[in-house]
């Protein structure tokens, strides 16, 4: 089992390690354990940005065990929302962080120069990192990184672009070129802490004593992975499959959703950015490979015959924040705007969401050109692309507004009721029906993956009444924080069900049955939702943008009252944890 | 040649490291052989090309006729294997590194006891990679030094 906590104090230059079996018996990992040492090393009413903000890393008993348990879980303080944070990420993160012996690492304090950490299984170095401060590129941070340190094929480098060190709210943190911790602004908090990039390597083991029974339930998963249809969608052409079937049935959010179908889904299509992969790669210790990389050619603006070639990943994410949301009318217009949000590691959903604000705030005259500098005009991907420069560099007050994110900016200057944020973050790429909307606004770190709201939307013909609703979407929710704990890939959700954890668990030395890991989901669960009250979450405040009920869904036209019904419910919920 | 106790000399190879994805199910299966969870006794690598965007590969033994890592090892442990390659005998090695040090593509890697890890040619990983870049094959030394690592 990984029982080890390592805590690394960047105020002292410190670390130490902890054996915390307690903790881990009690919590299995990943989200549960997080949101156990959130609250042993922090006052929840801190700043994101507050020297005792902190920040953990976790990873679960299946991590580096199991094929498709890829993801690390990061939890912390939002700066985005000003409550908890939490965001997943693959690549080799979970794998470095199992195979150097730790079930979680603890970050906290601020250091007073740019450093870079470097854990080398059990050693921490504090590398200074004063050079590479003010490089925004973070590939260009990681290849220097990757020049300088060894651990070659098992270390992680997870760094931080110009949006981080820029305190960007939502600024992400990049590892192994394609994969974020994206969500809920992981990169400023880093930034705010000086901290250009963490480098985990891990080159370990853990001994197993039923090697058998081991093997067995390690193949029954890997034949799963690789001979079932469990993993096809992610292994054919992707998330990115979406496109065309959301914006058929009218849940494809185009141009701040004012509307939910686009005459250039198509050429945004997982079909049509099928044509131009470069490549695949995987995380590590994954069968599926389902990181697809599209090449972009782009010629020197004044030589003829020559080129420059991007490798550029994309998911239908992206695609909707990026592409459909801002009226890109190419794919190459699309990739475009995404290379510099991946090149300064900017969130795209949130980013994606921002700019389509703030091009309907300028077509109806709330904000000027005088605000936004460059003419944000849905379907101009230059004008973006100068926009996100813009975002990063924050030359006027405007842009210091909208690095805070779409809920600050319809504050500053209006425009709120099409201003798609949920608790404070930027909506998702799902117009599917009620569970989207709901799922995001209950939803404890307010992702579409976390509540399963628009697979619901998709399954469902006729709504249950409001608070039914929300309840399937809190179990379902409850199941999915023990994924996240153990820590498996949400894509994998259809192999990882109940008995196969529990079976898998057995040869990593952990007993539990069915009905124990329902229970402790719901655990999980209540805690993870107690945390979030004491950081300052208020149900009975959620804001649904009247945007959501104007744009026709599959369902047809939403109705505000069933929404208000379901969240009046959950603020009982909450009320009484 | 090619022959070890009668039999054809089987080794794991590469059929196209172009279609590598890096994913290290290779690796991992490498170690699982020896009942462990994680990569500490993996005698195989899989690396980026500096950055993911640039693609992947794996680095492992290439199964020397004359293994530059057994003729360096001070005491036995590292001895070449006929037919190509190595064996390693565990209880005789103190963990010196000179196998690590003097194998040409770092092919040897060293365990968190500081013991070497090395491929031992047994062929369980070949299963294990999705995509078709690793298998377990019968081989002509001679003719398997030409082929393009
Ligand atoms: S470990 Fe290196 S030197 Fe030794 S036989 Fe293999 S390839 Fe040759
Ligand atoms: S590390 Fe062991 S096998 Fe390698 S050279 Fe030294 S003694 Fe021989
Ligand atoms: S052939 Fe055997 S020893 Fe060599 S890398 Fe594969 S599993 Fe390991
Ligand atoms: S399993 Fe195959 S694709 Fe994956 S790293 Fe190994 S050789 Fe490459």
């Amino acid at each position: 089992m990984l029982t080890k906590v390592l805590h690394v104090d960047l105020t002292r230059y410190r670390y130490w390690v902890e054996d915390r079996r307690d903790l881990f018996e009690e919590w299995i990992g990943g989200t549960g354990v997080a949101v156990k040492l959130m609250r042993e090393n922090m006052d929840p009413k801190v700043d994101a940005f507050d020297e005792e903000s902190t920040i953990v890393f976790a990873v679960g008993p299946l991590n580096a065990a199991y094929p498709l348990a890829s993801k690390t879980v990061a939890m912390f303080k939002s700066p985005l929302t000003g409550n908890l944070g939490e965001s997943h990420a693959g690549g080799r993160t979970s794998t470095s962080i199992a195979n150097a012996g730790y079930g979680a690492i603890v970050i906290r304090g601020k250091s007073k120069k740019p450093v870079y950490i470097v854990i080398d299984n059990d050693r921490v170095y504090f590398r200074d990192a004063r050079v590479l401060w003010g490089i925004e590129d973070s590939l260009i941070v990681a290849r220097i990184i990757a020049e300088n340190e060894g651990g070659r094929g098992t270390r992680s480098v997870m760094r931080i672009g110009g949006a981080g060190e820029r305190l960007v709210r939502y600024a992400c943190v990049t590892t192994e070129t394609y994969r974020h911790f994206g969500r809920l602004g992981l990169g400023a908090v880093l930034g705010s802490k000086k901290v250009k990039a963490i480098v985990v390597m891990g080159r370990g083991s853990r001994k197993i004593k039923d090697r058998k029974a081991y093997r067995e339930i390690y193949d029954e998963i890997f034949k799963l992975a690789t001979e079932s249809d469990a993993m096809k969608k992610y292994h054919l052409l992707g998330t990115a499959v979406n496109v065309k079937p959301l914006n058929e049935k009218k849940g494809l959010p185009v141009k701040n959703l004012k509307a939910t179908s686009f005459e250039y889904a198509e050429e945004l299509s997982g079909e049509k950015m099928a044509e131009i992969i470069g490549r695949r790669v995987a995380c590590s210790h994954c069968p599926v490979a389902c990181i697809h990389i599209a090449t972009l050619r782009m010629p020197y603006e004044n030589e003829p015959y020559f080129y420059k070639t991007l490798m550029l990943s994309y998911d239908y994410e992206p695609i909707y924040a990026l592409g459909t949301m801002l009226g890109m009318k190419s794919r190459e217009d699309f990739l475009k705007v995404l290379y510099k949000v991946e090149a300064y590691a900017l969130d795209a959903m949130t980013t994606g969401v921002c700019l389509a604000w703030a091009t309907e705030a300028l077509e109806r005259g709330i904000i000027s050109e005088k605000e936004t500098i460059v003419k944000l005009e849905f379907g101009n991907s230059d004008a973006y692309a100068e926009a996100v420069k813009y975002i990063i560099h924050q030359p006027n007050e405007f842009y210091e507004v909208l690095a805070q994110g779409v809920e600050k900016a319809a504050e500053v200057y209006g425009g709120k009721e099409f201003a798609l944020a949920f608790g404070g973050n930027e909506m998702p790429g799902y117009h599917t029906g009620y569970a989207a909307h709901i799922g995001y606004s209950i939803g404890l770190r307010h992702s579409h993956l976390d509540n399963a709201g628009y697979s619901l939307d998709q399954k469902i013909d006729s709504y249950p009444k409001p608070e039914e609703l929300v309840e399937r979407l809190m179990k379902e929710e409850q199941w999915r924080q023990i994924l996240s704990s153990l820590v498996v890939c949400f894509f994998a959700r259809g192999i990882y069900k109940p008995d196969v954890v529990c079976r898998a668990l057995k040869p990593v030395g952990i007993e539990i049955d069915e009905d124990g890991l329902k229970k402790m989901g719901e655990k999980i669960y209540f805690e993870k939702l107690r945390l979030k009250k004491d950081m300052g979450f208020d149900a009975s405040k959620l804001r649904v943008p009247d945007r959501i009920f104007e744009t026709e869904t599959p369902h047809g036209k939403l109705d505000r009252s069933y929404m208000e019904r379901a969240l009046r419910y959950f603020a009982e919920v909450v009320e009484k944890v | 040649m090619g022959e070890e106790n009668g039999k054809k000399v089987r080794r794991l190879v590469i059929k196209d490291i172009e279609k590598c994805v890096g994913c290290g199910m290779c690796m991992y299966a490498c170690s699982r052989r020896k009942g462990e969870a994680g990569i500490d006794s993996s005698g195989i690598l899989a690396v980026s090309l500096s950055g993911f965007e640039r693609g992947a590969t794996v680095i492992f033994c290439r199964a020397c006729v004359e293994p530059p890592c057994a003729q360096v090892c001070p005491t036995g442990a590292m001895r070449p294997r006929e037919g190509g390659g190595v064996i390693y005998h565990e209880t005789d090695c103190i963990g010196c590194g000179n196998c690590i040090e003097a194998c040409t593509i770092n092919a040897i890697f060293r365990r968190r006891d500081g013991k070497p890890a090395v491929c031992i040619h047994c062929g369980y990983c070949a299963d294990y990679c999705p995509h078709g870049v690793l298998a377990y094959e019968e081989v002509e030394p001679e003719a398997f030094r030409r082929v393009i690592v």
